[in-house]
Order: structure tokens, then sequence, then C-alpha cells
């Protein structure tokens, strides 16, 4: 429902109410920014010292890897997630109660545990000693098996989202279980099921923030490393900020284009119940 | 599984750490994510911009990133939040670390709450507003009887899956020092090498609990508020 709606169109009294909460809002607006500034100024993290860091080539190139390493990560993770969700997904809708409930199981349990704790437990388990694994990696399964449960309930989503009759008439047609679910219910599940992949490709870059905590790569660790050296946490937290908000954004930018391209201006799936946080909307 | 059992008591505890941090960012983050949302639906467009902007930028940054700055760039600029624990009430005093976390997951999750109330009032039908108005109905009458009613009905499943998402979300507090459950998860994992998956286990089978009684109730409430 658009807003203008709920009212009636505004007349001058309530035109120029209008203008005084703009007024209004500019200034509280412009007081939080200038009381920001100006307790950044007063605690001196505006010298030039403090940013020096951002213009020097070294460091910079050190925060483009931890970049990398970041979407390393959350692509990684994205891509074995949705072979996990693809298997688990279509698991839980299968005919076997023995294929069924160890999917289900399965997905609720990785969906409910946090992931922070899962990588404590993947790092303590494969990473710590000399176990096989590098913290890396261990970021990487636990962000797999949460994100690959999500996308379970998206694929289970995206196949039930196809219309019942099509199902039937390729019953009819005489083609077998695993046909129809291949060839009739999951191309045109993925088609819908791609705009919410890709927001899901922002939860999960998201997460990779958490693996500073078990010393993997990355923006939070480079984080890390930059204020030990140069105590400087208020710029470098809003350098690094700023570099996830963008990334983010240019990845909801795809996922908006493509809703547009694909699904047209109607809401591919509600994925409100799956546990996502985004909702799976491309907005 | 002694591990866990024979420190008990510091299992409940951990849970009640996390729980309280559920509960008091969970209420609050309710109520900023409301003011948000009805700034969002608003007939002013500076308000609904300035509103949005909030939301981008809260839902884009990484709650971990929101910590770091309640836990270590505010008291850069000044704000360490120690005096909250000058305030004693009843013999009890809030840590400035869980005053720090619950306001850095209030921050986040409210960008959340604002959507999942915006894509409320969304799903009630334009014909139904347009009808309110049609029978003379003023702005907070049809917003009163009209809208919100089906709008909170609406509602209930996205701002379960908040919620939910919320109680995962405050393991993020273990790593700024608060002894909740993954961080006590954390400390015994260290001390008792042997029993690592039983102590993950358990300590998830605690989380499980959790995030099943809120979904469970917000199912009971979602049934009891439908429509034949």
């Amino acid at each position: 429902m658009s807003g203008n709606v709920l009212f009636d169109a505004p007349g001058p009294r309530t035109i120029a109410r209008h203008r005084l909460y703009s007024v209004l809002t500019w200034l509280a607006l412009l007081a939080v920014i200038g009381f920001f500034v100006w307790r950044m100024q007063v605690t001196g993290q505006l010298e030039y010292d403090k940013w020096e860091v951002f213009l020097t080539p070294a460091y910079v190139e050190v925060i483009l890897q931890g970049l990398l390493d970041t979407l390393q990560m959350a692509f990684g993770a994205i891509i074995f997630a949705v072979v996990f969700g693809l298997v688990f997904g279509v698991g839980k809708m299968s005919d076997h109660g023995w294929v069924r409930w160890p999917c289900w199981v399965i997905v609720e349990f990785f969906r409910a545990v946090p992931v922070l704790m899962l990588m404590i437990f993947l790092f303590y388990l494969l990473a710590v000693g000399d176990a096989p694994l590098s913290p890396m990696w261990c970021v990487i399964i636990a962000l797999t098996l949460y994100n690959g449960s999500v996308l379970a309930e998206v694929f289970r989503a995206g196949v039930n989202a196809v219309p019942r009759g099509q199902v039937e008439a390729a019953y009819a047609l005489g083609m077998r279980k695993t046909q129809v679910m291949v060839q009739i219910q999951l191309p045109q599940a993925v088609k819908m099921m791609l705009p919410a992949l890709i927001s899901q490709c922002v939860v999960a870059l998201k997460d990779t923030s958490l693996g500073s905590y078990i010393i993997a790569p990355g923006l939070t660790f480079v984080y890390k490393q930059i204020t030990l050296d140069f105590k400087n946490q208020v710029p470098t937290a809003l350098v690094i900020t700023a570099i996830y908000i963008l990334v983010n954004l240019v990845l909801t930018a795809i996922a908006t284009a493509l809703q547009r391209r694909l699904v047209g201006e109607k809401n591919p799936i509600d994925l409100t119940s799956v546990g996502n946080m985004d909702g799976g909307r491309a907005v | 599984m002694e591990a866990v059992f024979s420190n008990f008591d510091e299992y409940l505890k951990a849970f009640g750490v996390t729980l309280a941090l559920f509960v008091v960012s969970g209420l609050a983050s309710l109520v900023l994510g409301l003011i948000l949302a009805s700034l969002r639906v608003g007939p002013v467009s500076v308000m609904r911009r300035a509103a949005g902007l909030y939301v981008t930028i809260f839902r884009n940054t990484p709650l971990l990133m929101i910590f770091v700055f309640m836990a270590a760039a505010m008291p850069k600029l000044g704000y360490n939040f120690k005096w909250v624990e000058n305030i004693e009430i009843a013999g009890w005093s809030v840590s400035a670390f869980f005053v720090r976390s619950t306001i850095a997951l209030t921050l986040y999750t409210s960008a959340f709450v604002c959507e999942a109330f915006r894509s409320g009032v969304n799903s009630v039908d334009v014909g139904q507003a347009e009808a309110a108005r049609a029978v003379g109905l003023t702005f907070f009458q049809s917003m009163r009887y009209v809208v919100l009613p089906q709008a909170l009905r609406a509602v209930v499943p996205p701002l379960t899956s908040v919620q939910v998402a919320l109680i995962k979300n405050t393991s993020v507090a273990a790593a700024f020092g608060m002894a909740e459950a993954t961080a006590t998860m954390r400390s015994l994992t260290n001390d008792y090498g042997s029993q690592r998956p039983e102590i993950f286990l358990l300590f998830a089978i605690g989380y499980i609990i959790i995030v099943e009684a809120v979904a469970l109730s917000s199912y009971a409430l979602e049934r009891k508020w439908k429509v034949a």
C-alpha cells in the first residue's frame, strides 16, 4: 500500500505543518551528525595521523586483501550452500520417511544454532593444534551449514510455488518422479529463487565478519590488525563498515535487477518464515 | 557430558544472560522499530528518507561492526557506559558490557523490525484504505479500525523470524566480554578437550529450546488471530 492512499491530499495548513516537520527533522539529523563530528574533533579522532593509514599504499593493499578474503569466504560458502540446500531441500520433500526425517533434523538443527557457536566448535574440532583445516575453512563450513539450511527451505518453497497442475500434467504425460522434479519443478523454482539467493549472499557476507573471532582472515581481522598498530578505532571502524555497506548495496542492486528481469514486479517467494533476517526480499 | 553437568549452574547462568540480552533488546527493538516504521509510512518525505537511510545502513552492516562501534569506538569518543554500574536497583546492578551489547543488538534488530512492520502495512489491500476513507473515516480512525488490525496479523510471521534471528545474534556478544551461552561453551570446550561434541550439542539444545519456544508461541498467536 503506498503511503498516500492513507492520507487526503494535504491542504494549505497541513502542507505548512509538514514543512515544519521537515525542518525539525533536518535540524535533528544535523544535530546528530554535528554532535558526532564534534565528539570526534574533541577527542582528536579527526587528526591526520589517525587517517593516514588509509592513504598508505601498503595498508590499502592490506585492506583490499581483507576484502578479497571476505568475498572469497562468502562466495565459497554460498556455492557450497547451494549444493547443500539442493540436496537437503529435495531430501526434505522425499516420499520416503527414512530420507525425509534425517534431512528435516539436519536442516532444523543448523537453522537454530548460532553461526558463531558453530564456528567456535569447528575451530576447536578442525583447526586447533595439528588439526587439518585453516580457520578460513572453518568459517566457510560453518556458513555453508547455516546458509545451506536456509537455502534448503528456500528450495522447498520454490518447488512448492510451482503450480500443482504442472506436476499433474507431467505425471499424466508419463514422467517419473525424478523427471518431474528435475525437468519441471526445479528449473522454474531456480528462476524464482535467484533474488533470494543473492540476498542470502548479503547474509553470508555479513556473517564472515564473525570469522575474526577464530582468527580467520577478512575485513574484521584487518580492523584488528590496523587498530593494534595505530590505536585509531573510530576511523578504522568507519572505513571498514563503509566497505561492507558498499559491497552489500552492490549485491542488493544485482538482486533487484535480476528480480525485475526474471520475476517481474511481483514478490518472488515469501521467505519470511525461513528464518533469514532479510526476509529474502530483494528490496 | 559430565563437563556440562558438573558445571550445570554455569550452564543455566549462561543461558540466563542470553535470555536477558534477548528480552531486553527484543522489547527495545520492537519500540524503536515501530517508531521507524511509522516514520517510513508517514506523510513527511524527509522523515521517510531518514528512516530509510537508517534501515539501509544498519541492515547492510555486520552486527559485529556495530558491536565494535559500541565496545571499541564509543569509549574513544568518551562514552564507556561505566556510569550504569553505579546505579543499583534492589542489589542488582547492570554491567556496562550488558548495556553496550543490548544497544548494539537493538540498533541492528530494529532495522529489520521496521521492515517487518512496513511489509505488514503494505500487505493490507489498498482498496481497504480507500473504502475506509470513502465512508468518511479520518486518518487515525482508518488506521485504528481498518489498516492496523489487519497489518498486525500479517506481521506476526516476519516479526517472529526477526526475533528468532535476534536470539542467535546474542551470541556475538561473546566476542565482547559477555559470559553468555556461546562464550561459556567456548571456555568449556577449551577446558574439556575430549568432550567437545557433547558440550556443543548440549549448548545447541539450549538455543533450540529458546528458538522453538518463541516460534511455537508465535504459531499459537497466528492461529488465534487467523480469520476463517
